[in-house]
């Protein structure tokens, strides 16, 4: 619409619109509506605190050390530890094969890809985002998990055998490593679109400098990219790490779900548990008021400070880097 | 004076030089494309598993009908998986959109300040927070309170997924509004309530429905939150204050069954959820990039942002 015409509708917005006090209102109901956010986040600590209460009295900082899992009434015994170390361990590994793979991405389409192919691929990869968690877990049940088991898991276990730890136990494909692949599939999107984003901030004095002196694409990436984007890039991974630590589904359905000690992390192709993935399969069978509950709640309420801690780091990174380049962030 | 041998020799080290620079830039490119590929060969396979198995489970009653009694031959729809679904994201939306945008609002209008960033912060910490916490919170909040699993529930959890994508969205979109609307609307008299709701708000409105759009195709996806909030059931809809079916947790049920046509109606429910998130995604973006929505930030996304 042309200004000229823009100007003519708003002449049929009364001049006198409202008291004075009509503009007061309705930056204190923005300003409430903002607030919420704020709220949301207090009333999550509170109730998440207060519905944990009973578990912490009875186990104490056990509950965080201790491994023992047990429902059962008059036996009851809550410890959170295997479940936040196979927590922390499934998004390690998702990161370790996402990061890279991530970067590389947002690599290619920040420096490589020809300019038409940009805008597609962008799109198919954050399509990847899109597809929702359940489907991931549902392709990874029954698709994903066979090749897996056939093309990775069997041979790596072959060629080291029950000797190393890490690869022990028959593969079954219900287990830590598909769940943390899967993961990593379900974070590149996030930290590939973000680190793009940060990479195009880097201003093009810096590459073209670097081009200047005759360096390859590789070396001005190196050189000129990379320095430049280092914080904004951990800050991407670390909002993948966010990520891997709170996602349910597709971890619940892949991960084999062990509870108790045998949930401890050992090898990789032994079913594990996350917190998130003990919350979703027990939450059926917990009575709505008992302990089995309240501990439940007790991991929600560790998985939440995990991630407030996680992303609040990631977004103080990922934040100052945009913000230093302000203007020059393309979407 | 340099000598014949000494130049030779130095020739000698250039091309060494460059000829490795050059190769490993060449191995680097090759792996990153690698890289890529990497990433849209699951996006390739999800689909094309999704549609071949998806596709034989589609029909009317499967569509409309309710579940059949489990392990029966007769595997009935997911009606009520639809129609919960349905309802959750206009439920949600009757709460996430009015204060969605009235937060953004305050963030690109009133939010220059420390109060605005902290918001801002928050807001933006919020969105990339793990739903199973929202959905066990809603659970100790409301199912706890009211004293069963209802729609209400469900609403309220999802609504406060929706909430920072439409906020950030809804302030990222206003911002792009040249300031030369505002100045000439301020100068001509007009409030600056009228000012925004009327005049920035209508420029504004591609943007806002990109947001809420894109909200919409999150929630509609999200699973973890409903299992602590509506909880499923085979009916269909008794009330808002019962538990109510949603597809993702019909899909999650259904693959959880030992039954052969359990399963192909997963993977038949699980067409129907892909094509609703990835039509509303794609239509989204494919308006947002012919139009002028340039710069307008896109990271909130399907999944968790």
């Amino acid at each position: 619409m042309s200004l000229d015409a823009k100007i003519v509708s708003m002449m049929r917005i009364p001049l006198k619109s409202g008291s004075r006090f009509v503009d007061k209102f309705f930056k204190i109901g923005a300003a409430m509506a903002a607030t919420y956010v704020l709220a949301i986040i207090l009333l999550i600590v509170v109730n998440l605190v207060s519905g944990s209460a009973p578990v912490w009295q009875k186990e104490g900082l056990g509950f965080l050390t201790g491994s023992d899992w047990n429902s059962e009434e008059g036996r009851e015994s809550y410890g959170a530890a295997p479940y936040i170390l196979g927590t922390f361990v499934t998004a390690g590994i998702a990161m370790a094969i996402g990061v890279p793979i991530s970067i590389g991405i947002a690599m290619f389409l920040s420096e490589l890809a020809p300019k038409i192919m940009r805008t597609p691929l962008s799109l198919i990869i954050e399509l990847l985002a899109a597809v929702p968690s359940v489907i991931y877990g549902l392709w990874g049940l029954f698709v994903f998990r066979l090749y897996l088991k056939d093309w990775v898991e069997t041979p790596l276990h072959n060629l080291f055998g029950d000797n190393s730890v890490v690869f022990s136990g028959a593969p079954f494909g219900l287990d830590i490593f598909t769940a943390s692949v899967v993961l990593a599939i379900m974070i590149i999107p996030t930290i590939s679109t973000i680190s793009r984003e940060i990479m195009l901030a880097v201003p093009n004095s810096q590459r073209e400098a670097a081009y200047m002196l005759g360096a390859t694409k590789w070396e001005v990436f190196r050189l000129a990219v990379i320095p430049y984007s280092k914080s904004g890039l951990i800050g991407a991974a670390i909002l993948g790490l966010g990520r891997a630590v709170g996602e349910t589904m597709a971890v619940t359905m892949l991960i084999g779900n062990s509870t108790g000690a045998a949930a401890f992390p050992t090898s990789l192709f032994q079913p594990g548990q996350t917190m998130s993935s003990i919350m979703a399969n027990e939450f059926a069978e917990a009575s709505q008021a008992g302990l089995h509950m309240s501990a439940l709640i007790g991991i929600g309420l560790i998985l939440f400070i995990v991630a407030l801690g996680i992303n609040m780091v990631a977004h103080l990174l990922v934040a100052r880097v945009i913000k230093s380049h302000e203007g020059a962030v393309q979407a | 004076m340099i000598t014949v041998e000494q130049r030779a020799e130095f020739r000698k080290h250039f091309r060494y030089n460059v000829g490795r620079r050059l190769v490993i830039d060449k191995i680097v490119k090759g792996v990153v494309f690698g890289c890529v590929v990497l990433a849209i060969v699951p996006l390739g396979s999800i689909l094309i598993e999704v549609f071949t198995n998806g596709s034989a489970a589609l029909s009317i009653e499967f569509l409309t009908q309710i579940p059949g009694a489990v392990g029966s031959a007769d595997a009935g729809g997911i009606g009520p998986a639809i129609q919960g679904t349905i309802v959750l994201i206009g439920m949600s939306s009757l709460i996430g959109v009015p204060v969605g945008v009235m937060g953004g609002i305050f963030l690109s209008e009133y939010g220059d300040n420390r109060y605005g960033r902290t918001i801002r912060f928050f807001n933006d910490v919020l969105a990339e927070f793990p739903t199973i916490v929202i959905g066990i919170f809603a659970f100790v909040m409301i199912v706890l309170t009211l004293g069963n699993f209802s729609v209400w529930a469900g609403t309220f959890a999802l609504s406060i997924i929706m909430l920072p994508i439409i906020t950030r969205t809804t302030e990222e979109s206003l911002k792009l509004v040249p300031i030369t609307y505002r100045e000439a609307a301020f100068a001509l008299g007009i409030k600056r309530w009228a000012v925004i709701t009327k005049i920035i708000l209508s420029q504004a409105k591609n943007g806002l429905v990109t947001g809420i759009l894109l909200a919409v195709a999150r929630i509609a996806g999200e699973t973890a939150p409903l299992i602590f909030t509506i909880l499923g059931s085979s009916q269909f809809m008794a009330g808002f204050d019962g538990p109510i079916d949603a597809l993702p947790l019909r899909i999650w049920r259904l693959s959880s069954l030992p039954y052969d046509n359990a399963v192909a109606q997963g993977w038949g429910a699980a067409l129907v959820l892909i094509l609703m998130v990835l039509s509303i995604n794609i239509g989204v973006r494919y308006i947002v990039l012919r139009k002028k929505g340039r710069g307008l930030k896109l990271r909130m996304l399907g999944g968790a942002l």
